[in-house]
């Protein structure tokens, strides 16, 4: 029972990952009908953004002889990294995908993986091959609760991933841009006769997205502080399964889904050897998918059809 | 004129689906272009509203303005150019209101907005009931009445139709071309395509008759609606 709390509460933090990730590739799915297989490393450019902007703000901060609290170098490098690497989304949609809006969906879908190569090789060459340390910006707490064991950190992680998609929810339904993405997502070629204009709301849609994925990789930093350039493949690939799990396009779907694969592998991994857990972990999702093959809030609406 | 169209050419994967049209509408005026599915009535709006592109040599001025430089968010949002497209294309995972509200995206005009709003609800009273309805839930009829509700939010110096008859039931589509009068009498010039030719005819002041992607006949409603062509082939003998 302890160990069960336990796995929850570690769960919970690991859903918290894919969740962010799965809603960058569900929002973009929604507006412009493609996956931006480019998400995964757009996360690993926020981590790596986050990592110059936290050793950036300590380094000022002794310069300077401050005593700045590290809560409030990660809160700072949080916001910081999430607005920059919006840019990085923002100049991924101008430069790989603008170019690409009518052209196949298939082509569409390898710019994605080109522009993912890109990131990472071009992160390598910059950077070099050498992993990098997060900078531990925070003392771990830990409390305890009955029996279970939880960390400042791990509290933090959560705390900020569910505030980051409360304040997407209220974006999508209170705002007038959040109510043109979601008409978009249901029939995108009546959108522009509504005088909006596409080449607006797919950079923000894109800024948006990244902007996640970029907290998301520093809350990973966090839990998790080794950078390497090829980090964001196989959370980035989890994430995208999330995405589809969740529904294509669905928002809510795809942070719950988020959630659920976290759950699914931490609870894969408890009951089974720990070298099983991707094994049995995606073999449930693909046992789910056979039955719910559009998700569980996926609509298999046919609206997208030519205007 | 309004709307000047020179040689409009349009062609999908290389094959021209317009051959090079003219036709001109003045301000106020009701004009419809009638035809058989797929002459070119649906292709030959999308080209106005820049939706799909038009081929080199095309020539579409409105109020003076080149068109061909507008992109399609522009064509309404500046142009003022509306546009209520074929099955009506709601957003039907947004309330009546959300529908209303989208349409006038880029428009700043708040207190304008707020008339335009209330002269649809004085049009179409029964929108004002559904507000806070998912717009997919909506009778056809009411779909209609918002698709072209939303089309007047959106812009109205002009509005073009693409068969707002499809789908309703008689007294239905009666009704709602007693709406569109009274749209156009408030200074909305109108461009009606229909497949529905006699009702069409009837509602329009002008009509032009549209075959493979040419127009081939021109004229007053009351005079096409006395030709023996048009009569044999669109008005059941």
């Amino acid at each position: 029972m302890d160990l069960f709390l336990q796995n929850i509460v570690n769960a919970l933090q690991w859903g918290s990952f894919y969740a962010l990730i799965a809603l960058g590739y569900s929002m973009v799915y929604s507006i412009l009908m493609l996956f931006n297989f480019a998400h995964g490393d757009i996360f690993m450019v926020g981590a790596y953004i986050g990592f110059g902007i936290a050793t950036g703000l300590l380094a000022l901060a002794a310069m300077a002889g401050l005593p700045v609290p590290g809560w409030l170098v990660l809160v700072l490098t949080i916001i910081i990294s999430m607005f920059l690497t919006s840019f990085v989304g923002i100049f991924i949609e101008r430069v790989g995908y603008r170019p690409l809006r009518e052209a196949p969906r298939a082509s569409a879908a390898i710019t994605g993986l080109m522009i993912g190569i890109i990131l990472e090789t071009g992160n390598l060459a910059l950077l070099g091959a050498r992993r990098l340390s997060f900078p531990s910006l925070i003392d771990t707490v830990t409390f305890q609760i009955g029996s279970v064991y939880v960390t400042n950190k791990k509290i933090f992680i959560v705390a900020v991933s569910l505030s980051l998609m409360f304040g997407l929810h209220l974006f999508i339904q209170k705002t007038k841009w959040g109510m043109a993405m979601r008409a978009m997502s249901y029939d995108f070629q009546a959108v522009p006769l509504m005088g909006v204009s596409i080449n607006k709301l797919a950079p923000l849609t894109f800024a948006i997205g990244s902007g996640l994925a970029a907290a998301a990789g520093i809350l990973y930093g966090l839990a998790y502080p080794v950078l390497d350039p090829y980090m964001g493949i196989l959370l980035g690939w989890k994430a995208f399964v999330a995405a589809i799990l969740g529904g294509r396009g669905s928002i809510l779907g795809a942070a719950l889904a988020g959630f659920l694969l976290g759950f699914i592998e931490i609870f894969a991994a408890w009951i089974f050897p720990s070298t099983f857990r991707d094994l049995i972990a995606y073999s449930i999702i693909l046992l789910i998918l056979t039955f719910r093959p559009h998700g569980f809030f996926g609509q298999a609406h046919s609206t997208q059809l030519r205007l | 004129m309004q709307l000047v169209i020179r040689n409009l050419q349009v062609s999908y994967d290389k094959i021209k689906v317009l051959h090079g049209i003219d036709f001109t509408i003045a301000k106020g005026e009701i004009v419809t272009i009638i035809g058989a599915n797929g002459a070119g009535k649906s292709t030959t709006l999308k080209a106005i509203s820049r939706l799909i592109p038009a081929d080199k040599g095309s020539v579409m001025e409105f109020e003076g303005k080149d068109l061909l430089t507008y992109q399609p968010d522009r064509v309404v949002s500046e142009l003022g150019i509306s546009h209520v497209p074929e099955g009506r294309r709601l957003f039907g995972n947004l309330t009546v209101l959300e529908n209303l509200q989208l349409a006038t995206f880029a428009r700043k005009d708040r207190e304008q907005i707020k008339k335009d709003m209330e002269q649809v609800f004085a049009i179409f009273p029964r929108l004002k009931e559904r507000l806070t309805q998912a717009s997919g839930t909506l009778s056809g009829g009411e779909q209609q009445m918002l698709a072209v509700g939303r089309a007047y939010m959106s812009g109205h110096k002009i509005m073009l139709l693409d068969e707002p008859s499809m789908g309703l039931a008689p007294l239905l589509m009666l009704s709602m071309f007693d709406a569109l009068r009274e749209i156009n009498k408030e200074g909305t010039t109108i461009l009606l395509v229909e497949q529905n030719a006699r009702l069409a005819l009837k509602f329009a002041q002008r009509g032009y008759v549209i075959e493979n992607g040419r127009l081939v006949l021109e004229g007053p409603s009351a005079d096409l609606l006395d030709n023996p062509d048009v009569k044999k082939a669109y008005l059941g003998g």
